[in-house]
């Protein structure tokens, strides 16, 4: 296959930036979208360039590492695929596409294709996690959990913290994000004890990190490779407004 | 005020806000849309229930008591929900200052994608209308106390009839994603109801736009004269 690439080109974080067009030949219809960046920057480092910087780790679709927008869809045209995970087939020969990075406020570009994702980090630092007395495992059915819950528990707990979420979002929100990661311990019994003031952290730190706000326009599930529903939104929206009225405030 | 001014500044809580002003209006528009249908039933019909909207609560409440307080949360509503829906827009603006060279939009429909012009232009709108036939200021023919005839007056100027069909298919696409919108923003989401949601938001805004233009139309077309 032969295509031509429109790639979003940023030397550093304060530099400005500019699309710059490669022609890439030779390319087989097998090879994963990655392994064809990566066919490029060897050819890129042959001429002595400098290669195009993009984040991956897993290459199997379960890191979330591998963020970049493809023909102005995140992770590109594949529903429920990391771009790792998206392959060259799914082109056809003689094809423009388009990448550029994730762009939000709070994904500040460090270099070419990678922004840096820490906003989300924070996000869980602020209550994304279930407090424990570390000691021996306790017995295993001591604190019994109904199976509906922890199905979709699992469900929610399925992001990968990729930001296709926020990437696609016209308002540039982290609401699918956020509620996923607050939804699924909100669900356990063992997540209930800090419920109020984990909803009501996670939020508001997501607040502050400068996303955008929910207008329900449902991109987000769109273009989330674990199909995560916006259902979760709800479900946050619900627990932080129940939390706000019993005046439950941010430590 | 401090204790709403502090849940006030979380978008989620101007987003509730919306949602539950909305609703509000919404409520409020249904009743006015059953009061209005009575043009059908002729002058006499409709100028009695232009005249209960007054007495309505008497001799409990000053004469116009109940349309002043419906008024004021009618009001109050319409700030709160163009203020937060205003407050929203810049924060989404500050969340992405540099634009990508093209987004695909995926799921996002018109109604959705369109909110701000329509919900700006039906404030327009009624404050037009107010003007039109509550008040009379832009009104050619206006006769206070007698609702009817200047309705019909109103609308048998073409451009006229044609601006409140207009507006009212807007309020159709606003309420099409509004009515729908809501029930997430108040966290009210379950596999059970979630496809009733969908179907409350087509049926009312179809009601609700095809109900308020059918005045006019009527008009237009000689069926109330
Ligand atoms: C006839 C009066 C109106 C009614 C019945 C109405 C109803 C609604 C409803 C029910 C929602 C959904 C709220 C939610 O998603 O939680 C909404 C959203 C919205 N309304 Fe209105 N509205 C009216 C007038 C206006 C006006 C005058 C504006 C002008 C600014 C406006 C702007 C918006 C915007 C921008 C949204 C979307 C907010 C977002 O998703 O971020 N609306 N409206
Ligand atoms: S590189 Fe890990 S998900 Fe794509």
């Amino acid at each position: 296959m032969k295509l031509t690439l429109q790639v979003w080109r940023q030397e550093r974080a304060d530099a400005p930036g500019s699309l710059q067009t490669y022609v890439v030949d030779d390319i087989s219809p097998d090879e994963s979208f990655l392994e064809m960046l990566d066919v490029l920057n060897e050819r890129l480092e042959e001429k002595g360039e400098r290669p195009i910087a993009f984040d991956h780790d897993c290459r199997e679709g379960i890191c979330g590492a591998c963020s970049m927008m493809v023909n102005g869809q995140a992770h590109g045209p594949r529903t429920r695929t990391t771009t790792c995970q998206l392959h060259m087939r799914e082109f056809d020969d003689g094809d423009v596409i388009l990448i550029e990075p994730w762009r939000a406020t709070a994904f500040p570009v460090i270099q070419d294709l990678m922004v840096d994702r820490f906003a989300f980090d924070r996000i869980i630092q602020a209550g994304g996690y279930i407090s424990v007395n570390t000691g021996s495992a306790p017995e295993a059915n001591l604190m019994m959990v109904p199976k509906d819950d922890a199905d979709l528990a699992f469900d929610g707990a399925t992001c990968i913290g990729c930001g296709a979420c926020v990437a696609q979002c016209p308002n540039t929100a982290a609401q699918l994000y956020t509620a996923a990661k607050i939804g699924h311990l909100n669900l356990y019994p063992q997540g209930q004890p800090e419920r109020d003031e984990r909803t009501v952290g996670m939020v508001e730190q997501m607040e502050s990190e400068l996303f955008g706000s929910c207008s329900n326009f449902r991109e987000c599930e769109a273009v989330c490779p674990k199909g995560i529903s916006i259902d979760w939104i709800a479900r946050m929206n619900r627990d932080y407004l129940k939390a706000k009225l019993k005046g439950v405030n941010r430590r | 005020m401090t204790w709403f001014s502090n849940l006030y500044q979380h978008a989620i809580v101007k987003k509730a806000i919306m949602a539950v002003s909305g609703l509000f209006f919404f409520g409020w528009l249904a009743g006015h849309l059953l009061g209005n249908l009575k043009v059908f039933q002729g002058a006499d019909k409709f100028n009695a229930y232009a005249e209960f909207l007054r007495t309505m609560g008497t001799p409990l409440l000053p004469e116009s008591g109940v349309l002043w307080l419906v008024r004021g949360l009618l009001t109050a509503a319409i700030i709160l929900h163009i203020w937060s829906a205003t407050s929203l827009t810049l924060l989404n603006r500050r969340a992405r200052t540099s634009d990508y060279e093209k987004r695909q939009g995926l799921q996002l429909d018109y109604a959705a994608r369109t909110m701000r012009w329509s919900g700006y232009l039906v404030a327009f709108y009624i404050v037009y209308h107010l003007m039109h036939l509550t008040w009379g200021n832009v009104h050619h023919d206006f006769i206070p106390g007698d609702p009817y005839a200047n309705l019909v007056s109103g609308f048998q100027v073409v451009p006229i009839a044609l601006v409140y069909i207009g507006a009212n298919i807007l309020l159709g696409f606003h309420l099409y994603h509004g009515l729908w919108s809501l029930f997430q923003s108040l966290g009210l989401a379950h596999p059970a109801y979630n496809p009733w949601r969908r179907h409350f938001a087509i049926t009312f805004s179809i009601v609700m736009s095809l109900g308020f233009i059918s005045i006019p139309v009527a008009v237009l077309t000689g069926v109330i004269s």
